[in-house]
């Protein structure tokens, strides 16, 4: 990637843009909202992760991935690993038969860690193994895929078919993995207790702040010379293939990009919501990762992580009021949007409120102008 | 009544002389602050510890799957927990206050169960929880409830292996479903070969693992053991080792839809349970789950439960009247909506033993609580919060009901962590 200079990838627009969204994030919810509600927050936010990888592979390379949550639940798994070793030592495991071994493993009549655990008492190797694990695995499904052309629709049943192999895998391996179940009750990250109320806040926060970190990678990545060509190959991706550039090794890099988002977004998730499961890691988790992405804007990195915090708070909202309707409201809130919006929130907001705000704000300046024209034809 | 602040306070400071009206308006007001003070002083020692009791109310939870996957069987939980706090509180409620509910939707959804177990603790304060059904959802909720003190109350006939002091078992934990009916078959249908099946998780695998114990210590053999995903549809090639191996007995824990196309392909294969070659022995089918296989397809299997609708104690009696009056005709009645409807009678008499709300309070008083009223008939909470319960075998009917066929004299202890069957 070319050097881009800080002014030419952050217009004024962008930089207003960010600064509303660090200040929602990080002063106005933790004002208003209790420690449960924003712990709630911090949980949503770990999904806009994912639909920021999203936004970058769907709305920008045109590459539609329904197995995201492979490579959340992957990074999901990689820290929960870490912190279920640390919550199995020997002294409070010591009513199991084999005491110093994760709880359900003991349940499966398994006596000894099996080798792939081992790395995993140490947070350094468990912080790399979330970064490193799901992008690798993206780039061996890239490779595989878009070095021979396969795209489109097929892509995305193939991704949809690793989403529900890996699924079946983790369920069938239950000794392992904990099988339908997960790992659950994680209690500590190297001593300190996640489960308290500071410690909410304090993952919050990290969680925000590693978003807004992935949000002007994001931003890097479409303004500059990658950015234009993934667009470019969206539209037309054989006069980019004609034009000389190797079109597959863009789409596995953002493809990559994408699965390491999400991975950071499922590490996050473990550790605020304290436990992973293979309920993320489906077909259905995934499909719901692209509605959001959907719902916000796919063009839009911003549309895509205000959309996930709107249709969760509708999810939790509508199921805290209605139990036994709540799906029928998210299912109109979907087609609602998905018809009358197809560019998602971003899109209203692009084409309605933007505008808008543009005007008021020329007349505003005129006006100025007018007076300060007036003042000076005085003097 | 309006009590004139104004004037009470001219009379305490200024000093004013007292007539007779002001007599009585300062004997009103001392009267009504003792109201005030007695109320709060009661309702402070009943509730300690900030939960949501007033003088009128106590407020529990409700917390199951009404949609997603597992609302089907999830729903007679919720309208027994529902009929159980509508008897209660016709009956006057619990120290004198009415019972009220919020329900909440765990949308077979695990990370949601832990969410809206977290809300119904932390944000409404809840005195009691009533809720999840897979073990998968008890895992996830424990956590949270360990660490908000809050008490829950779980109906699933479950693994073992868990004694959690902020959870009431309800069910039967494994031994007391299996062990007896394991004799049972031994005994009386002379069975020496068994085929165990089940769905691949937790309950269905720690339960053949203590059914595999129990046969091999009786000196008999285990021919087969074999996993499914939950879902799976496909059955034939088992059926062919079924029929391969001949045992006496298939043992099967099969798991909520796929019951359907097990008993069904069963049935094709020409394998009829009425016939009893082999013998069918299920701890995964109730009434409710009959109701999709078919009474036809089962008919003549052997179930080894707590409790059928069948039952023919008063109790049971009263208890299928009232439900089917409240919930309609047609519905049937499994083991563990059973189970559930105990839940809120439990918490009930226990919250009266301690005479407090207070969830410390609550749970040192639970165990040795005894009900005489129970559908199964009488059931104690053991120290260890599993329920002593008898166990009961019934052949299903081609109606969908279970016939009793046995149950066990003497209640069974609970035995979440056996001996020798880990």
């Amino acid at each position: 990637m070319s050097f881009v200079s800080f002014r030419a990838t952050f217009s004024r627009h962008d930089l207003v843009y960010i600064g509303i969204l660090a200040a929602l994030l990080f002063a106005i919810l933790p004002l208003f909202l209790d420690i449960f509600r924003l712990n709630l927050v911090g949980k949503y936010l770990t999904y806009a992760f994912v639909a920021l990888g999203l936004v970058l592979c769907w709305g920008y390379g045109g590459i539609l991935s329904l197995g995201q949550g492979v490579f959340f639940g992957l990074g999901g798994y990689a820290m929960a690993m870490f912190l279920k070793l640390e919550a199995s030592d020997p002294e409070s495991t010591k009513i199991q038969s084999t005491p110093g071994i994760p709880d359900f493993m003991d349940w499966n009549q398994i006596t000894e860690l099996p080798w792939f655990w081992e790395p995993f008492y140490s947070l350094p190797f468990a912080l790399l193994a979330i970064i490193i694990v799901p992008t690798l695995f993206a780039y061996i499904i890239g490779v595989a895929m878009f070095k021979r052309r396969v795209g489109g629709v097929y892509f995305a049943i193939i991704t949809q078919a690793i989403a529900s192999i890996l699924t079946i895998l983790i369920i069938g391996q239950q000794g392992y993995t904990g099988g339908v179940n997960g790992i659950t009750d994680l209690r500590t990250l190297l001593g300190w207790d996640i489960r308290t109320d500071s410690a909410k806040y304090i993952l919050y926060y990290l969680c925000c702040f590693l978003l807004l970190v992935c949000l002007v990678l994001a931003k890097l990545i479409t303004k500059s010379k990658l950015g234009r060509l993934l667009v470019a190959m969206r539209d037309s991706e054989d006069r980019v293939r004609f034009s000389g550039y190797d079109v597959a090794n863009f789409k596995i890099f953002v493809f990559c990009v994408g699965a390491a988002f999400a991975a950071i977004g499922g590490a996050m998730f473990t550790l605020q919501v304290g436990f992973m499961s293979p309920s993320f890691v489906g077909i259905v988790p995934s499909i719901e990762m692209v509605i959001f992405c959907a719902v916000g804007g796919r063009f839009s990195i911003y549309g895509a992580i205000y959309g996930t915090l709107v249709v969760n708070w509708a999810k939790t909202t509508f199921s805290e009021s209605f139990p036994e309707l709540w799906l029928f409201a998210m299912g109109a809130l979907f087609i609602g949007v998905t018809m009358s919006f197809p560019r998602g929130l971003a899109g209203l907001y692009s084409s309605y409120v933007e505008p808008f705000i543009l005007n008021r704000w020329k007349q505003l300046k005129s006006k100025q102008n007018l007076k300060v024209s007036a003042e000076q034809a005085r003097v | 009544m309006s009590i004139n602040l104004k004037r009470i306070l001219s009379l305490f400071t200024a000093g004013a002389s007292c007539d007779q009206s002001d007599r009585r308006l300062i004997l009103s007001f001392y009267l009504s602050l003792w109201f005030l003070l007695s109320a709060a002083m009661v309702n402070a020692s009943v509730n300690t510890t900030g939960l949501a009791v007033t003088d009128k109310e106590v407020t529990v939870g409700i917390l199951h799957s009404v949609t997603g996957t597992m609302a089907i069987s999830e729903t007679g939980s919720v309208q027994a927990e529902k009929l159980a706090i509508k008897q209660i509180n016709d009956m006057g409620g619990v120290l004198g206050r009415k019972i009220k509910y919020i329900q909440e939707d765990g949308a077979s959804d695990w990370p949601t169960f832990a969410e809206k177990s977290k809300k119904l603790l932390v944000n409404d304060k809840v005195a009691a929880v009533f809720g999840c059904w897979t073990s998968a959802s008890r895992k996830a909720v424990l956590p949270v409830f360990e660490q908000y003190n809050g008490m829950l109350y779980y109906p699933t006939f479950y693994e073992g292996l868990e004694q959690s002091p902020n959870v009431i078992y309800t069910g039967q934990e494994a031994t007391q479903q299996i062990l007896a009916g394991i004799d049972w078959v031994v005994k009386e249908k002379g069975a020496k070969k068994f085929y165990l099946l089940g769905s691949d998780y937790i309950w269905p695998r720690t339960s053949n693992k203590i059914a595999r114990k129990h046969i091999e210590k009786l000196g008999l053999k285990v021919v087969g053991e074999e996993y499914y995903p939950l879902g799976h549809t496909q059955f034939n090639s088992v059926i062919n080792k079924i029929k391969l191996r001949r045992p006496d007995v298939i043992y099967a824990i099969v798991v909520g839809g796929s019951n359907v196309a097990f008993y069904k392909q069963l049935k094709a294969a020409g394998i009829d349970p009425r016939k009893e070659k082999p013998l069918i022995l299920t701890i995964s089918v109730t009434e409710d789950e009959i109701l999709g296989i078919g009474g036809e397809n089962i008919e003549g299997a052997y179930a080894a439960m707590k409790y059928f609708q069948s039952l023919p104690n008063e109790n049971n009696k009263r208890f299928v009247k009232a439900f089917k009056e409240m919930w309609g005709d047609d519905i049937v009645i499994g083991d563990v909506t059973q189970a559930a409807y105990l839940g809120p009678w439990l918490w009930k008499a226990a919250v009266e033993k301690a005479g407090s709300f207070d969830i410390d309070k609550v749970r040192a008083a639970s165990p040795g609580i005894e009900l005489h009223t129970a559908p199964e008939g009488y059931v104690k909470i053991h120290p260890n919060h599993h329920l002593w319960s008898k166990t009961r075998i019934g052949r299903a009917l081609r109606n969908g009901q279970y016939e009793l066929v046995y149950e066990t004299k003497e209640l069974m202890e609970p035995d979440p962590f056996p001996k020798g069957y880990q």
